[in-house]
């Protein structure tokens, strides 16, 4: 028992585990909605258009976080202004605003005076998270995990049938922009320790596995956060007995639970 | 005809979306208490605009639309997601939401409300049932509970018949037609004027209001050419015309 802990033995591992299994948690449940509204591009949008608001973060030595939310509102903003050009359309906007937000990152970041930098912004730093960090995430999760269980009826009428949700007394739009900007503060938080590339596995594949696993709607949410927990806590645990880094493994180990899920369990109808 | 207290109008009302062209233009009528209205016109005629703008998701670019309460609305039925986890029961529990504020659990008076609109329909055997995983027929039914359950006086009903088995599509016009004995105005969109022919009166729609008056009155071959155009095959001289039907979606 204190061998299999052992890995857990300093403060940082500590706050590492803390970290991944409150994001875990937020993220596995917030991955139900942004699948349920098909916003799972937009979750990787958002996290690879945070990438030069990260670097220039780091550049300038101010919080990620900072760096991040500037990011995201600028890839936003790049989303919706190449979106209006109409033969290209949303999703043509959508990928050239990601493919311009990683070529500018890389470029900022290699030609800056610490090429590795750029390796941590992509991948996370779990054993870095400062009580602060610790602290940050703590609030945004439970905020998000508040938020969801308050809006859950307009979120689900809309996720069902947004033609038929205003005449229900809800707003499709406003849940889905809700949903959006938990979405962005998700990634804001997360983006220190698991990376602009990873955080997304994080969100999708344990909210994707729930959907295997259970019918029901709350349990479908109960069980993505448990599987967002779990996978953030045995994947750092692995990854520190293995020597290995630890947000790729977390990564591997999320997509890997979806695929258990997915071969024990056939698709749900539909 | 019915001669009920009016729950629904629109006095030249155009409604659409964005900068775009209005999606419809100069629609005048009522709805009256008990009384059954087909709206009637070809795909992309404006029908689901006008229940967009009864529902009070469009605002009238021209004119004026007034419902006595909020309508209960039924979409079309593709436009649900399947995937989504929910059984029929929890869809019907949909139109009792309204009601609750967030920070309540749904109680056992919505539950009833919920169950009983799902009998009505024929569905209380399949209440635990993925929405998913219904039938086509079974799945409009399911949104025909969600709109019982909201209680509202008016309903609005896009193509409620459209993609749904036999029975299923007899069990629905069942229920309509006791909605409207209980003094509920109903609105049903439909291309079909052989349908249309059966209800009180019916509302031609192709972008503009082109007729609005019993079907008797109303439905001769001069509006049918003028709502449907080249879509429209007119057989027995005259006597019956039937629109083509064809879904582009």
């Amino acid at each position: 028992m204190v061998a299999l802990l052992e890995p857990f033995g300093d403060p940082a591992g500590v706050r590492a585990l803390a970290e991944v299994a409150v994001l875990g948690a937020a993220c596995g449940s917030l991955g139900v909605w942004v699948l349920a509204f098909r916003q799972s591009f937009a979750a990787e949008a958002l996290s690879h258009g945070m990438l030069p608001g990260l670097v220039v973060a780091a550049l300038a030595e101010v919080p990620l976080a900072a760096g991040a939310a500037g990011g995201a509102l600028l890839g936003a903003a790049g989303i919706a202004l190449a979106a209006r050009e109409r033969r290209l359309g949303t999703d043509g906007g959508v990928a050239v605003t990601v493919t311009a937000s990683i070529g500018i990152g890389a470029l900022l970041a290699l030609g800056g005076p610490d090429p590795e930098r750029l390796e941590k912004l992509l991948f996370g730093d779990l054993l870095a998270v400062s009580p602060t960090d610790l602290a940050i995430s703590i609030a945004v999760a439970v905020g998000i995990v508040g938020a969801l269980v308050a809006a859950r009826r307009p979120l689900a009428a809309s996720a069902l049938d947004p033609a038929a949700a205003p005449s229900l007394g809800f707003r499709p739009g406003r849940a889905e922009a809700g949903l959006l900007l938990a979405l962005a503060l998700v990634l804001v938080a997360a983006v220190g320790a698991l990376g602009s590339l990873l955080a997304v596995a994080l969100i999708v594949a344990p909210a994707a596995a729930a959907r295997r696993l259970t019918s029901r709607l709350g349990a479908t949410l109960l069980v993505a956060a448990a599987v967002g927990a779990a996978v953030g806590v045995v994947g750092l645990w692995a990854s520190r007995l293995a020597g290995v880094e630890p947000s790729g493994t977390i990564a591997v180990l999320a997509v890997g639970g979806f695929a258990l899920a997915a071969a024990g369990r056939p698709a749900p109808a539909g | 005809m019915s001669e009920g207290s009016v729950l629904a109008s629109a006095e030249g009302l155009a409604a659409g979306y964005g900068r775009d062209e209005p999606a419809i233009t100069g629609v005048t009528f009522g709805a009256r208490a008990g009384e059954a209205i087909a709206v009637l016109g070809p795909n992309g005629g404006g029908k689901t605009t006008l229940f967009r703008a009864l529902v009070g998701e469009l605002r009238p670019l021209a004119g004026s639309v007034w419902v006595e309460r909020p309508p209960a609305y039924v979409p079309q039925l593709e436009r649900a997601r399947l995937d989504f986890p929910v059984t029929g029961l929890d869809v019907a529990l949909m139109g009792t939401w309204a009601s609750l504020r967030w920070y309540r659990r749904t109680g056992a008076r919505e539950r009833e409300r919920a169950r009983a609109a799902l009998e009505r329909v024929g569905l209380g055997e399949r209440a635990g049932v993925a929405f998913g995983a219904l039938s086509g027929g079974e799945r409009q039914r399911a949104l025909v509970a969600r709109a019982l359950a909201r209680d509202a006086r008016v309903l609005l009903l896009d193509e409620p018949l459209a993609g749904v088995d036999r029975p299923s599509g007899a069990r629905i016009l069942a229920v309509l037609d006791e909605l409207r004995s209980e003094g509920r105005a109903v609105l049903v969109a439909t291309h079909d004027a052989d349908y249309a022919r059966r209800l009180d009166r019916v509302l031609c729609l192709n972008r503009r209001q082109v007729a609005f008056g019993a079907p008797a009155e109303v439905l001769d071959r001069e509006v049918l050419e003028a709502t449907y155009g080249p879509e429209i095959i007119v057989l027995e001289g005259g006597e019956r015309a039937v629109a083509v039907h064809h879904h582009t979606h």
